[in-house]
């Protein structure tokens, strides 16, 4: 019985649906109806979510779920959907998101709201739809169509230089896809399917394969982003509202991550392999150099986009450190410390900006030099964030922990040197972690306002309690994550060995 | 032996089926009555000629539906073909035609601009594109070119008391009875190497004989002048300061339908008569292809008057069209001919939107007169943008198949596969300005909040034209099908 519903085709559509229905509906006018429609989408979502991993079973490492139907039978184009362990987890922290996303909003936009809603609705239902597309083309068509809503949120809702902002935002990642669509015709036509499978297993000379990855790496890279691609995130982040912020950070980033292990690494092994060390070397960079200029961050939001690109950086190094391991568990330990990564890094920044957006309502400032001893007036919210900073620096027995020791410890089987580099996180991430909770909330109250600010409503506190909540789980006992992750991971990394060896 | 024939036996003589013309005739012969009516008509607003116009276009449109051919047949001594892409395209500017008609109606209403006669130069200058793309002679075609071509000189024409108008017209005139030159010059070198008028004959001669310099001469010739029609670089010049000056009504119909009908002329010439030559006009039109997408992108960035913005895009646009026919396979063909009808309607909707932006006779000119649209009227907003995201290429909108599809269709050819990058590429910068005006919709205050109320016929024309971007964007199969179909006897 259970097993019968479209499970995929619902997380995708109902938010979509909904988002529609409130964007046409009666709009502000209504605003109850507008936000009790969303908000009950929202809760049906994480059940959904709660039914998708009941319904998953992951021990096969295989797509499961899986729904197909025609539609562009004339090239070959299908509404084919399914999952497997990687993009499980991804789904449900979108519907967790985006759910915390919605009740955030209750209190913090002042106009338009509905169609705020509307924006964040539609871009739960577009973001499951690429972790769930396996057709190429319907993958791409989620990708871009993406960026629509999160290009008015910025643009709508957001800061002073929100256009600038948004602008590059919108033009940097198409920049990127634009290839990675004329790679994605080019072997769709080769292989005479858009199907992500039978791309896989599609041989393709050296020559290919490199173009093809560069456009790969150019779609994902941007997206993720990597240095020296990374200049959009600091500016979007900094002028979007604190909900876009929180799905920028939470799950757009994790897109370029679960894009390169889902066409980069199994389509385009032997030119990965050939250029992983580029690829490593611009983690390393990310994780290090950009950990210095976190530190030298005057806005609290502009700090905690650099500290997502060095988080990032663990990522990429996780995943493309597997070229340099020789043995398979050490490589299915790399990929597993980045997904652990990403998750972990969709929790604890969606956190940070939550709780940015909390002193912003109040104090209407971004600067960190407006603030000092907040936890004089805010002792509630002085505590939890401390959870999430220190989670940031990635303190053991919180989920920022284990996917950055995962990853420094097959880096370190690869070579120590980049184990050093990477491992240069500890300081710096805590260095600017707890530097900025330093300025932020220890001290005298700076002035009246910090004085009297009212600490966090039951609203907020939902909010940053759940996230820590999930901080603290994943921390402590990753194990489940691990086991839906591991088959898919491991069939994954075979997959891509044989294609080496194949062609070696 | 007989000197004269009687009129009884002029009629025994007439063995045709007037059948597959008769889509032609009738409009022809219900635009006359259409003419009579209308000059005897005492109503000042002209709303029965707008009727009746649309009741012709509607009939028209059934009727070849109605006779739709499933064979490809040469009538009337040759010079008339009645082939499924001649009936798909002729359905498709009946369609163009009509939409464009309902944006034009309060617009001309408003400016008092001589009305009946407005309404029926749209139905001949249709007349002379239903013969374009049926033409199977340089004869046929050429007539069908100028009877629509002479119609659009005096549509751009109309506002006469408008000096950018009759600039307008004049430079439209001079430009395209120059093109008309040059593709006559061409056609005169081609009967005279060839000796034959018939496309299929040229064909036959192409085939049985080594092009000679003179044909490829020819050649030139007519892509030029096809070209000129098509508004491709660097034949580019007048579209801009025509579509700009010309009644924003004109411009709608002008950036739509004529250009679904140019496709079909160089269709006809190029694939039908010179197919033997492929190679040759495949150089050309690459050189074309990508300076109108060049130029055309990086002009229009530096544009601050909406109307010549679209007139640039228009050329870019152009340029992506121009990979299908570039491929030189059906497929190929497909591609452009879904390429040139989406973008038919995006324009209809995109120009459409600046005669529903317009209050009272003042017109809509600067990107900055659509500021705040989303605010002023939220649906309005909404429709126009996808318009312009469609143009831009981005899923789920039907630009984004149309692009698909021409990049496609080059990638399948053997070292073209600069030719998808260089579009990829141009169609970065040509996110930027389409973003920009997105950006002046929904983001940015209006200066009068007042709430933007329009005539039906424009509501609807808008509604029609962006609901089609998005379903089929969503569901673009059926067109895609109904593309390929259209290319099947070739």
């Amino acid at each position: 019985m259970l097993t019968q519903i479209p499970i995929l085709s619902l997380l995708i559509w109902l938010p979509l649906i909904g988002g529609f229905l409130v964007l046409f509906g009666p709009g502000d006018k209504m605003l109850v109806w507008s936000q009790r429609i969303s908000l009950v989408i929202s809760i049906i979502v994480v059940f959904l979510c709660g039914l998708l991993l009941y319904m998953f079973s992951g021990a096969s490492g295989q797509m499961e779920l899986a729904e197909y139907a025609q539609w562009i039978p004339s090239l070959n184009i299908n509404y084919s959907l399914g999952v497997d362990g990687i993009a499980v987890p991804l789904i449900v922290l979108t519907g967790f998101i985006n759910l915390l996303v919605i009740i955030g909003a209750m209190g913090s936009i002042k106009f338009r709201r509905a169609q705020y809603y509307s924006a964040a609705l539609l871009l739960t239902g577009l973001m499951n739809g690429v972790f769930a597309a396996q057709d190429a083309i319907l993958f791409y068509v989620f990708w871009e169509a993406m960026l629509i809503p999160m290009f008015l949120m910025i643009g709508v809702w957001g800061g002073p230089n929100r256009i600038y902002a948004t602008i590059k935002f919108f033009l940097f990642t198409f920049f990127g896809s634009i290839f990675m669509l004329v790679g994605l015709i080019y072997m769709g036509a080769k292989a005479g399917s858009f199907n992500i499978a039978d791309l896989q297993k599609m041989p393709l000379t050296m020559f290919e394969q490199t173009w093809i990855f560069i456009a790969f790496v150019a779609a994902f890279a941007v997206k993720i982003p990597m240095v020296p691609v990374h200049t959009w995130l600091p500016d979007a982040h900094v002028e979007a509202p604190t909900g876009g912020s929180v799905i920028l950070a939470a799950i757009m980033l994790k897109m370029g991550g679960y894009g390169f292990l889902r066409f980069a690494l199994p389509i385009t092994p032997d030119a990965a392999n050939e250029y992983a060390w580029i690829l490593i070397a611009f983690s390393l960079v990310a994780i290090a150099y950009i950990g210095f200029i976190a530190l030298a961050q005057q806005d609290m939001k502009k700090l905690v986009a650099y500290s997502s690109i060095a988080h990032m950086g663990f990522v990429t190094l996780g995943i493309f450190i597997i070229f340099k391991l020789s043995n398979l568990d050490a490589s299915s330990m790399a990929v597993q410390g980045a997904m652990i990564q990403m998750i972990s890094h969709g929790l604890i920044s969606g956190a940070l900006f939550f709780s940015i957006g909390v002193l912003y309502d109040r104090v209407h400032s971004r600067d960190i030099a407006d603030y000092g001893g907040v936890v004089n007036s805010m002792p509630i919210f002085g505590a939890l964030m401390m959870l999430f900073v220190l989670a940031n620096a990635g303190l053991p027995g919180t989920s920022g922990f284990i996917g950055e020791f995962f990853v420094i410890l097959s880096s370190f089987q690869a070579d120590w040197r980049i184990a050093m580099v990477a491992a240069s996180t500890l300081i710096l991430g805590a260095a600017y972690s707890l530097w900025l909770y330093k300025r932020v909330i220890f001290g005298k109250p700076l002035n009246d306002t910090i004085e009297r600010l009212e600490d966090i409503n039951t609203r907020e506190k939902f909010i940053l309690i759940s996230l820590a909540l999930m901080i603290l789980a994943l921390g402590i006992f990753p194990q489940p994550l691990i086991e839906i992750m591991q088959p898919s991971i491991e069939g994954l990394l075979n997959l891509t060995q044989s294609k080496l060896e194949g062609a070696a | 032996m007989e000197t004269t024939l009687s009129l009884a036996q002029v009629i025994t003589n007439i063995n045709h089926d007037f059948w597959p013309l008769f889509p032609e005739l009738f409009l022809l012969s219900a635009a006359s009555i259409l003419l009579m009516i209308d000059v005897f008509s005492v109503d000042m607003d002209r709303k029965l000629s707008y009727n009746l116009a649309q009741f012709i276009l509607l009939v028209t449109g059934i009727i070849i539906v109605f006779q739709f051919p499933t064979s490809q047949d040469f009538l009337y001594h040759r010079h008339f073909i009645h082939d499924p892409l001649s009936a798909t395209l002729k359905i498709s500017m009946v369609v163009l035609t009509s939409i464009a008609l309902m944006f034009a109606r309060p617009y001309i209403l408003q400016r008092r601009i001589l009305r009946g006669e407005y309404y029926l130069l749209h139905l001949f200058s249709l007349l002379g594109m239903m013969l374009l793309v049926s033409g199977s002679s340089l004869l046929s075609l050429y007539l069908g070119l100028e009877l629509m071509s002479l119609c659009l000189y005096a549509l751009v024409a109309m506002n006469r008391r408008d000096k950018l108008s009759a600039e307008a017209a004049v430079k439209y005139f001079v430009m395209g009875a120059i093109a008309s030159g040059f593709i006559l010059y061409g056609i005169s070198f081609v009967y005279g190497v060839t000796g034959q008028i018939h496309l299929a004959d040229i064909a036959a001669f192409l085939n049985d004989n080594e092009a000679s310099l003179t044909l490829r001469f020819a050649l030139v010739f007519i892509v030029t002048g096809l070209a000129f029609k098509f508004g491709a670089v660097p034949f580019q010049m007048w579209v801009p300061d025509v579509y700009h000056g010309a009644p924003t009504s004109t411009t709608v119909f002008l950036a739509s339908a004529p250009k679904v009908a140019a496709f079909g002329l160089a269709i006809r010439i190029l694939v039908f008569g010179f197919a033997g030559v492929l190679v040759d006009w495949q150089n050309l039109l690459i050189i074309l292809a990508v300076s109108s997408m060049l130029v055309g992108n990086l002009v229009a960035l530096a544009q601050t008057n909406i109307k010549r913005l679209l007139a640039y895009s228009a050329i870019a646009h152009i340029g992506y069209f121009l990979l299908g026919l570039i491929a030189g396979n059906t497929q190929g063909y497909a591609a452009s001919l879904f390429y040139i009808l989406t973008y038919a309607i995006t324009a209809l909707g995109g120009f459409g939107c600046l005669i529903y932006m317009a209050k009272g006779r003042q017109e809509v000119d600067r990107i900055d007169d659509l500021k705040g649209l989303g605010q002023r009227n939220p649906w309005a907003g909404l429709l126009v943008s996808f318009l312009f995201l469609s143009m831009a290429g981005l899923p789920p909108f039907v630009g984004f198949w149309a692009k698909l599809e021409v990049i496609k269709a080059v990638l399948n050819v053997d070292g073209l596969i600069w030719l998808a990058l260089v579009a990829a590429f141009m169609s970065i910068i040509g996110l930027f300005y389409y973003l920009k005006v997105v950006k002046v919709i929904f983001f940015d205050k209006a200066e009068v909040e007042t709430r933007i109320r329009a005539e039906r016929s424009l509501r609807l024309g808008l509604g029609i034209t962006s609901i089609a971007v998005i379903a089929l964007g969503l569901f673009p199969t059926q067109l895609l099908e109904f593309c390929q179909k259209a290319f099947q006897y070739i």
